[in-house]
């Protein structure tokens, strides 16, 4: 197979404008009689379905939950990244695409990454347009943080949840374009199937949830914007619902699945207590702007921490090691993701971790609290010797930037923060692997494109903060918009798509088939157990750091979970009706295979970069070892029941030189 | 700790349900919902239909969540979701009742799942800014003031879980459109379609069947962003306005 | 003129005439105490007499009095289509009691509303009907007037019965928990709510709440315990 990704030649600051002043249209009259489906309703889904029913393509679009405004595109906490260089602090187009390039240890491509710190700033606008509060200064202008990886302030955000901000905002001008019907809902409604004709994308089958009867849905093209895959690990900061099954079943059918090992693990979670637990909590990174990561020096000072002997602020100040701080003094406590959670992880492993599990770390906001209740005093003319006052003035300050975050941090930990400082744990947090996709966003399947967290295409193998939001508004309101034009350029002769033909007629009976296999299933264990069975299978031999033998040995307990499963997996209720344990099961059917595609990606994957962390390649000082000479390409996997097939898209890095990361 | 739950139970929207009663053993750094899977696996175990509830993102943002426990819409925890509410606020051997948000206007489709659908026909109605895709002048072009941004902010934090209608005792969904209708209305982007806005999704409101609002404040009182009544008078002000003043 | 009927019919339009209406009432409320204290002057009802026929003979105080029973009855007659529409509304409600930091008054407007109509009703028969439309209320002569009706001997008579005087205790001791939640509330409905107000108006909605009912209420309990 060759893999075209169609990049337009050109100088990397042109081709986006060229390309799109030279592409392909379609008339206003033809695009009424052109039909788009969108799967998923988060950022990516709800802008794109929005903007194509504002240029008057006929959109159906589907979402899963009962209403769009409830993706988990709305958990984003930390903010949105934009080239805008309001701070005048040296932020540019450039720097963002390089600091994004750098970020995902060069594993993205140039164009693509290029196009979205281009259109990074149209976003903010189109945001601000619609009513998103975003934060601002007294003289009523916009206002950003840092966030890390990077040294200038570009991140725009709104209280702790810029993602629910943007997401209302995006689900207003889908709301708009339901009610002037250019755009039909289908809330409830999962993607079961993708239905090929004459090798193009032309329909879907979907599982209307709450009747449980099945639905053919034709269009000219599918857009699937169905966020990411963190849930195979089942402990994920990803919403419960969040799943691959659209991204799957597409595979299923033909669509390559790019780079699937590389998978973001998060520094600030709040660390597992139970093994009831289904679900981790993100704190937000902006965090880590204020707050400083540190175990105890001592083992044993971490050992009487766990029995509970001691707490945090029995640690004297040098008997902390503030171990972000010590390895890395240039970025700090603002290193990059995947940098600060191997970090926590090595810390942890050599004994100092500080939960009763022994898997946490502190993020202090003691120094935070005495900068700014200086600060304050200062400025109020206040004394500034006086401690009392200044913690007082500091938390105030700290409530101010952080309250909601330390609120729901009491809530769940039951400890208060402002007190002791906060533990934190990493936890999956992303998925930067996705389907594979040209620059113009469409698979290898003619008519079916991929958004957002659903695609590969812009964070390679590791995401900076701020930049998921970024990406996933980019290419639903400005890339898409535009670049699904030369697909349906070609359409415009194509009438309605027919949903009575063969394919739609053959593709729903073998949707009935699966749904019924699960539904009638009797055996003796729950969903639940075996989606945390493989959780742990994937934590532990594809997760923070992984190694050839524990990748082959991972696979191989997978093969057998999936065995078990279809053999002993107990589901209860009916297909014809609402029955979440039957989605669950269907999901989870899907997650088994897509784990073993991640172990086989990480296996061939011989070298450490971004998310991806191979033990037997690290540097003399345990640092990640790249290998650009092997390993600059993408994995594109064509799936095969027995043997997965990788297509290589090499990476060609004109404009930037390919350096070890360092952030020393 | 043990607990006994008295959970509603019905089948589908036509169905009449009733509360049941279940004995569940959960620990005190649970969350509600953790509470409610391990009852579930429980009934699974021994081959019984689990209680069927939505929820998602259990960081208490998406507003899936959506109990009622011991008449409380999410519980006896002020500002937090049922996915936040930890079973550190119960005590050993208490009996909690968990029943769907009631109103007219959010039928039962199973258990605790109810259909809010009606809050997203608000806001097809009005709930919106109407600008298409690269109309946008730049982000910096109208300066807001910072305290008037913070408080369209307040109302912008409505999750539209429907925890203020579930608490009204008359339905109404004042303070969930007037959250909206506030956040949009004081805005300068906003301003433009005020009157056309506010007076449609207050028709809207009215038509999906929600009641009136008669300042209880029930809503404030329980919804979990806590989001103040004070932008229902906004929207009261500016809908005598759209009325009196509009064409 | 479908804007009008749209206002008429709509949720935010009828609590707005509610409110209006109410507010009205209050302000009756007041003048109508200030009048009814005169019987307690201790002239032996010279003042409240000639008072009472100002008040039924002056042709603008029977205009606006009309508008008063117009008042009276739209709050009486909303205020029932709204409680009904509200608990079609509602629909099922849940099973346990929600233990919301909510005034009591507020969730039962619409029982302590009735109650005050029944209140008025009685009240208006005892007096109002009485005075207006029937000759059983003797007659009295003062200096330089025609003979005018004594209904402060009608009063007298009325709170001899303890019956009345414990109703009409009763009666406002519902009407102060209806004021103690319809004052504010009104202003709300009015949009007329801002954080530097809120304070003064909530204080002065629970200061006639208290005020007025005791107001009313001596004069029955005067009449009981220290005119007989």
């Amino acid at each position: 197979m060759n893999l075209d990704s169609k990049i337009p030649v050109g100088a990397l600051g042109d081709k986006w404008t060229d390309y799109k002043a030279t592409m392909s249209l379609v008339a206003p009259n033809n695009k009424r009689r052109l039909d788009v489906i969108v799967i998923g309703t988060g950022l990516a889904g709800a802008s794109a379905a929005a903007t194509m029913g504002e240029l008057g393509y006929n959109v159906k679009t589907f979402t899963f939950h009962d209403s769009p405004r409830r993706a988990h595109s709305i958990a984003a906490q930390g903010g949105i990244n934009a080239a805008k260089n309001y701070q005048n602090d040296g932020d540019s187009v450039y720097r963002l695409f390089y600091d994004t390039i750098k970020g995902g240890d060069y594993r993205s491509r140039e164009s693509n990454v290029h196009r979205l710190a281009e259109v990074s700033t149209d976003i903010i606008d189109q945001c601000v347009a619609q009513g998103v509060p975003f934060a601002r200064e007294y003289g009523g202008l916009l206002e950003n943080r840092s966030f890390g990886g990077v040294q200038v302030s570009r991140t725009f955000y709104a209280r702790g949840q810029t993602g629910q901000q943007l997401l209302i905002g995006a689900y207003s001008a889908l709301s708009r374009q339901i009610s002037t019907g250019k755009v039909k809902m289908y809330n409830r409604h999962e993607m079961m199937d993708l239905v090929m004709v004459d090798g193009k994308a032309r329909g879907i089958i979907a599982r209307n949830l709450l009747t449980g009867e099945l639905e053919r849905h034709s269009a000219h093209c599918v857009v699937l914007a169905t966020g990411g895959y963190g849930n195979v690990f089942y402990l994920s900061t990803n919403a419960m619902g969040s799943n691959v099954t659209a991204a799957w079943r597409a595979v299923k059918k033909g669509a390559l699945m790019a780079n699937p090992c590389f998978t973001q693990i998060h520094p600030t979670c709040i660390p597992v207590s139970g093994d009831y637990q289904s679900k981790l909590t993100l704190m937000s990174e902006s965090l880590r702007n204020d707050g400083r990561v540190w175990v105890p020096k001592k083992k044993e000072d971490a050992a009487a921490i766990r029995e509970g002997k001691k707490t945090a602020l029995d640690i004297a100040e040098e008997g902390r090691d503030y171990y972000l701080e010590r390895r890395y003094p240039a970025f700090g406590n603002l290193v990059p993701r995947d940098v600060a959670s191997r970090a926590a992880k090595v810390a942890c492993d050599e004994g100092n971790g500080v939960a009763p599990t022994g898997l946490a770390v502190y993020l202090d906001f003691e120094s935070a609290i005495q900068r700014y209740g200086k600060s304050a005093a200062h400025s109020q003319g206040l004394d500034e010797s006086d401690q009392v006052l200044v913690k007082k003035l500091g938390k105030e300050v700290i409530a101010e930037k952080y309250g909601n975050l330390f609120q729901m941090y009491e809530k769940i930990s039951g400890e208060n923060p402002y007190k002791f400082p906060m533990k934190i744990y990493p936890a999956v947090h992303y998925t930067m692997g996705g389907l594979w996709v040209d620059y113009n966003l469409q698979t290898n399947v003619e008519g079916l494109f991929a958004l957002g967290e659903c695609n590969f295409s812009d964070h390679g193998a590791n995401r900076l903060g701020a930049s998921a939001l970024m990406q996933g508004l980019a290419d639903g309101y400005f890339v898409i918009p535009y670049t699904i034009g030369t697909f349906l350029s070609k359409e415009i002769r194509t009438p309605q798509i027919a949903n009575d033909t063969p394919e739609f007629m053959k593709a729903e009976k073998e949707t009935a088939d699966r749904i019924n296999t699960l539904a009638n299933s009797n055996g003796s264990q729950s969903v639940e157990s075996f989606h945390r069975r493989l959780g742990k299978i994937m934590w532990e031999y594809c997760g923070m750091s992984r190694n050839a033998d524990g990748l082959i040995k991972g696979r191989q307990m997978i093969r057998e979970l999936r065995e078990e499963f279809y053999k002993d997996v107990y589901v209860p209720g009916d297909a014809d009706e609402y029955n979440p344990e039957l989605e669950k099961a269907l999901r989870v059917a899907d997650f088994m295979e897509h784990g073993e595609l991640m172990i086989l990606d990480a296996l061939d994957r011989e070298e450490s970069c971004g998310g991806h962390f191979r033990e037997e390649y690290v540097t003399e000082d345990g640092e990640a070892k790249r290998n650009d000479a092997d390993f600059t390409y993408v994995s594109a996997w064509e799936w095969d029941d027995n043997d997965p097939k990788l297509h290589k898209e090499e990476l060609v890095f004109d404009n930037v030189e390919l350096k070890t990361r360092s952030y020393k | 700790m043990k607990l006994t739950l008295k959970v509603w139970r019905q089948k589908n929207s036509k169905a009449k349900g009733a509360l049941e009663s279940y004995q569940v053993e959960a620990s005190e750094h649970m969350s509600f919902l953790e509470m409610m899977d391990v009852l579930n696996e429980q009934l699974i175990v021994e081959k019984k239909s689990p209680i069927t509830f939505d929820h998602d993102c259990r960081e208490g943002i998406c507003g899936s969540c959506s109990m009622t426990i011991n008449g409380s819409p999410h519980g006896p925890q002020t500002g937090t979701t049922t996915c936040q509410l930890h079973m550190r606020k119960f005590k050993d051997g208490d009996t909690i009742v968990v029943e769907p948000w009631r109103s007219g206007a959010f039928p039962v489709v199973r258990d605790l799942t109810v259909d809010r659908s009606a809050f997203d026909r608000v806001i097809q109605s009005g709930g919106f800014i109407s600008v298409n895709t690269g109309q946008a002048p730049d982000g910096n072009a109208i300066p807001i003031e910072k305290d008037l941004a913070s408080n369209a902010f307040d109302a912008a934090a409505c999750i539209g879980c429907g925890a203020c209608v579930a608490a009204c005792p008359n339905g109404s969904a004042m303070l969930f459109t007037a959250a909206k209708v506030s956040h949009l209305n004081q805005l300068p982007q906003g301003e433009v379609e005020k009157t056309k806005r506010t007076a449609s999704m207050v028709a809207q409101m009215d038509k999906e069947g929600f009641g009136m609002c008669s300042n209880v404040g029930a809503c404030e009182a329980e919804c979990p962003k806590e989001i103040s009544i004070e932008h229902i008078a906004r929207m009261n002000r500016d809908y005598v306005a759209s009325i009196f003043g509009g064409k | 003129m479908s804007w009008i009927t749209n206002f008429f019919s709509s949720s935010i339009g009828r609590k707005v005439i509610m409110s209006l209406t109410g507010l009205f009432l209050i302000t009756f409320l007041i003048v109508h105490l200030v009048g009814n204290l005169q019987l307690i002057a201790g002239d032996q009802g010279e003042a409240f007499n000639q008072y009472a026929y100002f008040m039924t003979t002056n042709p603008l105080i029977k205009f606006v009095s009309i508008g008063l029973y117009v008042m009276i009855l739209l709050h009486a007659v909303l205020g029932l289509v709204i409680y009904l529409k509200n608990k079609t509304a509602k629909g099922i409600k849940p099973t346990a009691r929600n233990k919301a930091d909510v005034k009591w008054a507020s969730k039962n407007m619409a029982l302590l509303g009735t109650l005050i109509l029944f209140f008025l009703i009685v009240h208006m028969g005892d007096f109002w009907f009485k005075m207006k439309f029937t000759d059983t209320i003797p007659l009295v002569t003062y200096d330089g007037w025609e003979p005018i009706k004594n209904l402060y001997e009608q009063v007298t008579i009325t709170f001899d019965n303890p019956l009345f005087v414990v109703s009409y205790v009763f009666s406002m001791l519902v009407l102060g928990f209806h004021l103690w939640h319809g004052f504010g509330s009104g202003f709300q409905t009015l949009g007329l709510n801002h954080s530097k107000y809120n304070k003064l108006i909530d204080g002065i909605g629970k200061l006639l709440a208290v005020v007025l009912p005791i107001g009313y209420a001596i004069i029955p309990l005067y009449y009981y315990f220290v005119m007989r």
